[in-house]
């Protein structure tokens, strides 16, 4: 058809004097595309990664664990399984290094053997060979984040309750840990046949006790599982296989990278307010071609396809050019999210993910682009006679109307199709969408008010400079919303991780408690006190823990209710155990919202005290009876009572309360709360216990506490990386409006030049008009960013909120020198030419 | 045949005030190969007038009839159909694509009607008005004369029955000028081409057949050419 060539001959006609700047116009999309090919990319590459490496990762074709030792009538078929098994223990324990006599807490995994799968990497790799291996002496190998922590070498010793090992082998990676969990519980491999020597494992104690079964290649292994299934169930075994492995990794992994392609979504979108905006600049530089080609006989919709033919095409290219960079920041992936992965990840091209990209791109960007050139349908022909002429824009556009509900309903499936969660979907709408108003309201609100409060008498620079902000072809509004949507992100960040530190920090404060001393058996108490007396130490707690599980719910049993999946109370609940103590009194951190506290009824049953939230969750109500399993022993009980338990103090808090005079009989251990005052306190109270208690676990508050820290720094940082996506992008529609509006207003600055201003005026003017811009996007997503955190605060983490002011201040700065710099380094390269040639470019 | 037909032609615009009227009950009639002059001072209506004339703005009330065709009822997109297939265009800052060569502006109104040979056509009609040799270059790098000498080819270039002309020598020295004036009426002349001219200039407008004086909006005097 000739007309359709002719819109293609046209665009590209015209495009060609101003092509390079349309470009720029797309250069905000190419870092949202990146970001967002770079996830989705390696997301991909992560589920192939998790279903090449699930054998690895678990180590073996089945594994069983329980919390117990494994029912005795289950043994002659679970000896027959498989080709080759093995059996493991894991449990937490102090252990001592020798030289150095360091103690620290660790994961201890007593094993048969090496894994059957995976790689085990050990220094020296024969070391793991040999592990377990018959007639080989007992020795350890420890994780290399230990030896490394108290600076201890292959050959010495470590102390494991009441044995001493050998040090034979330094473990640097582990089949299924990541580099995360082995910072939070670092192991140690011991021989299981030394488990009993050790004294570490008595009645109460918590244990993993696990069972790895290889079978012969090609095996179905879920088909062996299957008939076991119900008396696995029954004796309270959980069973895993590569496959049930690789189904729940590869789900726990969809999410993250689903979540940060959320993140690079809205880099995305903040590119698209970019184009949306560069576009508009366009089509006002293009009024009177518009209305020349009217007036010769073009037809609005003509008029219109020749630019949207042009600003599509610029898209496409925009977007091969950000999924080119996003198949490269993939790469880049792995060594920033690589501690909290098990697996290591094989990198690939993903072209599904390509292909989303440039498809989410193109169409996004061609339909911001839209929302401005639909005015083009609207320019009138009369303009060619009379340039001041108004179009007739007073009608609302049922069109454009349609282009913002595509949008949303775009950006609204988009995130649906990442998080497949209809509330967080509408959450992140509604988040959208308030943030962006948000913004765009500041931006409002200044130009309405620098008009309004004119400071008339001010001096030439700042009069011109403030009036930029609001006259025609101002890039107020762009810049405040995509600068202060960048600032915000990362205010956020800061604040809600100096939130969470400030949680965790708590331990660390005063004179509260900081280490707790677990497992202590009933006749090791006495002897556990007079330690802490000895060593000066007080003791600030002490509660008896007595485990059990839940059987019945007002009389119908947990299997019954697990199979009632419209009941809707939580899995966890029903098949946890429960650590519960017992007493008469709330504790301070309590206080009681509704019936009693725990006390033993008149009819001898036990009226207990649960927490708040859990009464929700479980959907009971007073006077409810639970029916608990206390090892064995029947126990029904009557909810008698809610509380809430003030988070943020160190204690152990319990979501079941039980009275006096019912648990004292039962098997259970004690919990003991201390304080030490400096650090050689706490190895001293440490080295002491080990040697006359080694079966009670010590734990060093201040050691969680710098865990976390690294944890959370590390999230920061992949977050962070994100965010930086944002900010770039943010820099990049900043540079091209700068680069854009430089050609409207360059007329001006001739103009101005002409009639003597000098160029550091100009500069000036410039510096005044960028750097409150900057200032004012930066401190609205600032101001934004404390919102959101207080909101956090109080809502989610029931904390106080006092954010910190010097660095937010510092990034309101960095901001706007950003901005002020970007601002002026454009201009000046208008300034360094003369006027005649720059007007001759113009034309 | 009447090619533009004006009757009763009113624009009222709303104003703060009152409803400022600009144009009062114009009435005209223009046989094919007729040549016509609007002339009268700033702010007298002559823009508005030619406005309507070729369609561009809808008049309060009155119609105009170009080749037949009432353009008072049909919509924006169905004038700019009418312009393309009828009309063609002189003006003052000769309003040319800035980002279109010279032959690619004159190429516009043949290839939007899809003519066969439009390259052809445009081409030789670069050449009537003595610009062959620049054909490929862009309006920023001719002179005010040439570009206007190409806004000339692509006026005649859709064979129109009717050419507005709005101040067509406004932005010329008077050497140039005179070299545009003339080939206007000789290319007009050749294509028997109804002319409408909107000038100032009195001499320019007494080069025509009809001129039309317009003050505060109204028909004040209408000269024929017998009587200049």
């Amino acid at each position: 058809m000739h007309n359709t060539s002719w819109l293609f001959r046209m665009a590209w006609r015209d495009s060609r004097r101003s092509r390079a700047r349309l470009l720029l116009f797309m250069a905000s999309i190419i870092l949202g595309i990146a970001a967002l090919v770079g996830i989705n990319s390696f997301g991909d590459n992560l589920a192939r990664s998790v279903a090449e490496q699930a054998r690895e990762l678990l180590g073996a074709d089945l594994v069983l664990t329980a919390n117990h030792p494994f029912d005795t009538a289950l043994e002659p078929t679970l000896s027959k399984l498989g080709a080759a098994r093995q059996q493991e223990m894991a449990f937490a324990s102090l252990v001592q290094f020798r030289p150095g006599r360091g103690v620290r807490l660790a994961q201890i995994r007593a094993r048969e053997s090496g894994f059957y799968y995976g790689e085990w990497q050990v220094q020296p790799q024969a070391a793991a060979a040999q592990f377990g291996r018959p007639g080989t002496p007992a020795s350890a190998l420890v994780d290399d984040a230990l030896l490394a922590q108290f600076g201890v070498k292959i050959g010495d010793s470590v102390q494991v309750g009441r044995v001493v090992l050998p040090i034979v082998g330094r473990v640097l990676k582990t089949p299924g840990q990541s580099g995360v969990s082995s910072a939070v519980a670092p192991a140690v491999f011991i021989p299981l046949a030394q488990v009993p020597a050790t004294g570490l494992v008595q009645p109460g104690s918590r244990v993993q006790y696990r069972r790895a079964y290889r079978f012969a290649p090609g095996a179905n292994v879920a088909a062996v599982v299957k008939p076991l299934q119900t008396r696995l169930d029954k004796a309270e075994i959980d069973s895993e296989t590569v496959a049930s492995r690789q189904q729940s990794m590869g789900r726990i992994f969809a999410d993250l990278t689903r979540y940060l392609g959320l993140v690079a979504f809205v880099a995305l979108l903040l590119g698209c307010v970019g184009v949306a905006s560069a576009v508009n600049l366009y089509v006002r530089e293009k009024l009177a071609a518009v209305a020349v080609l009217r007036c010769l006989g073009a037809s609005g919709k003509q008029a219109l396809l020749i630019y949207l033919i042009q600003t599509a095409g610029l898209g496409l290219v925009g977007a091969i050019i950000g999924a080119a960079l996003g198949a490269a920041v993939q790469t880049l992936l792995p060594g920033v999210l690589g501690d909290f992965l098990p697996v290591s990840i094989s990198v690939s091209v993903s072209w599904t993910a390509i292909a989303t990209g440039l498809l989410t791109g193109l169409l996004m960007a061609v339909l911001f682009a839209l929302l401005p050139l639909l005015s083009i349908r609207r320019v009138s022909p009369l303009r060619v006679l009379r340039v001041a002429f108004e179009d007739d824009t007073a009608a609302p556009d049922p069109v454009r109307s349609l282009v913002v509900a595509v949008i949303a309903l775009f950006v609204l499936a988009f995130a649906y199709g990442q998080t497949r969660d209809w509330k967080l979907t509408l959450g992140f709408g509604a988040g959208l969408l308030a943030a962006f108003g948000a913004l765009a309201g500041v931006g409002r609100l200044l130009i309405a008010s620098v008009r309004r409060f004119f400071p008339a008498g001010w001096g030439y620079v700042w009069r011109q400079g403030l009036a930029n902000l609001y006259r025609p072809q101002n890039q107020t509004l762009t810049l405040v919303t995509s600068i202060g949507l960048g600032t915000f992100l990362l205010a956020t960040l800061f604040l809600t991780q100096a939130l969470l530190l400030s949680r965790v920090q708590l331990a660390d404060r005063g004179r509260q408690p900081n280490l707790v001393l677990f497992d202590i058996q009933p006749e090791q108490r006495p002897g556990v006190e007079a330690l802490l007396k000895a060593q000066n130490l007080p003791l600030m707690q002490r509660v008896p823990i007595v485990t059990m599980r839940l059987s019945a719910i007002n009389g119908t049993s947990v299997s019954e209710i697990k199979k009632d999946t419209a009941r809707g109370i939580p899995a966890w609940a029903l098949t946890r155990e429960y650590r519960v103590t017992y007493r008469d009194t709330l504790s301070r951190a309590e206080k009681l919202s509704a019936g009693t506290a725990p006390r033993l009824g008149p009819d001898g049953i036990p009226r207990i005290s649960v927490e708040d939230g859990y009464l929700g969750r479980v959907k009971l109500k007073l006077g409810d009876t639970l029916d608990f399993n206390v090892q064995g022993a029947p126990l029904r009980t009557i909810v008698g009572g809610t509380r809430s338990v003030e988070l943020g103090q160190v204690q152990p808090s319990f979501l079941v309360l039980f009275p006096k005079s019912v648990l004292e009989q039962a098997p259970q251990f004690w919990v003991e709360v201390t304080r030490t005052p400096t650090p050689a306190a706490l190895a001293g109270v440490q080295q002491a216990l080990l040697r006359q208690f080694p079966n009670v676990s010590a734990i060093d508050l201040g050691l969680i506490l710098a865990t976390l820290d690294d944890i959370i720094s590390k999230v920061s940082f992949v977050i962070r990386f994100m965010a930086g996506f944002s900010i770039l992008t943010g820099l990049l529609v900043l540079s091209s409006s700068v680069v854009i509006s430089r050609y409207q207003r360059v007329r001006e600055s001739v103009l101005l030049r002409t009639l003597g201003a000098s160029r550091r005026q100009i500069l000036r003017i410039t510096l005044v008009e960028y750097g409150l811009l900057g200032l004012l996007a930066a401190l609205a997503g600032i101001g934004l960013a404390v919102l959101a955190a207080w909101a956090l605060a109080v809502f989610v983490f029931e904390a106080s909120f006092g954010p910190a002011v010097l660095p937010l201040l510092g990034l309101a700065a960095l901001v706007t020198a950003l901005t002020a710099g970007i601002g002026l380094l454009n201009s000046r390269d208008v300034l360094r030419r003369s006027p005649l040639e720059v007007l001759r470019a113009e034309g | 045949m009447s090619i533009l037909r004006v009757e009763n032609l009113t624009k009222t615009y709303p104003s703060a005030g009152q409803p400022l009227t600009v144009l009062h009950e114009v009435s005209f009639d223009l046989a094919a190969g007729d040549t016509f002059a609007i002339v009268g001072p700033s702010g007298s209506g002559k823009t508005t007038l030619l406005g309507l004339c070729a369609g561009l703005d809808r008049a309060t009330s009155g119609s105009v009839w170009v080749n037949g065709i009432q353009l008072d009822k049909l919509s924006e997109d169905e004038r700019a159909a009418v312009r393309n297939q009828h009309v063609g265009f002189i003006f003052q800052n000769f309003q040319l694509l800035p980002t279109l060569t010279a032959l690619e502006n004159v190429l516009v109104p043949l290839e939007l009607r899809g003519q066969r040979g439009a390259t052809q056509t445009a081409l030789e009609l670069l050449d009537r008005v003595g610009l062959a040799a620049r054909a490929n270059h862009y309006p920023a790098q001719l002179s005010g004369g040439e570009q206007q000498r190409v806004s000339l080819a692509r006026a005649f270039a859709n064979r129109p029955a009717v050419l507005f002309a709005d101040e067509p020598t406004g932005n010329l020295d008077p050497d140039t000028s005179e070299r545009v004036v003339n080939l206007l009426f000789e290319l007009n002349r050749e294509a028997g081409t109804t002319l409408v001219l909107v000038t100032h200039d009195l001499e320019l407008a007494a080069k025509t057949q009809r001129t039309l004086r317009l003050r505060g909006g109204r028909v004040v005097e209408e000269i024929l050419a017998s009587a200049k």
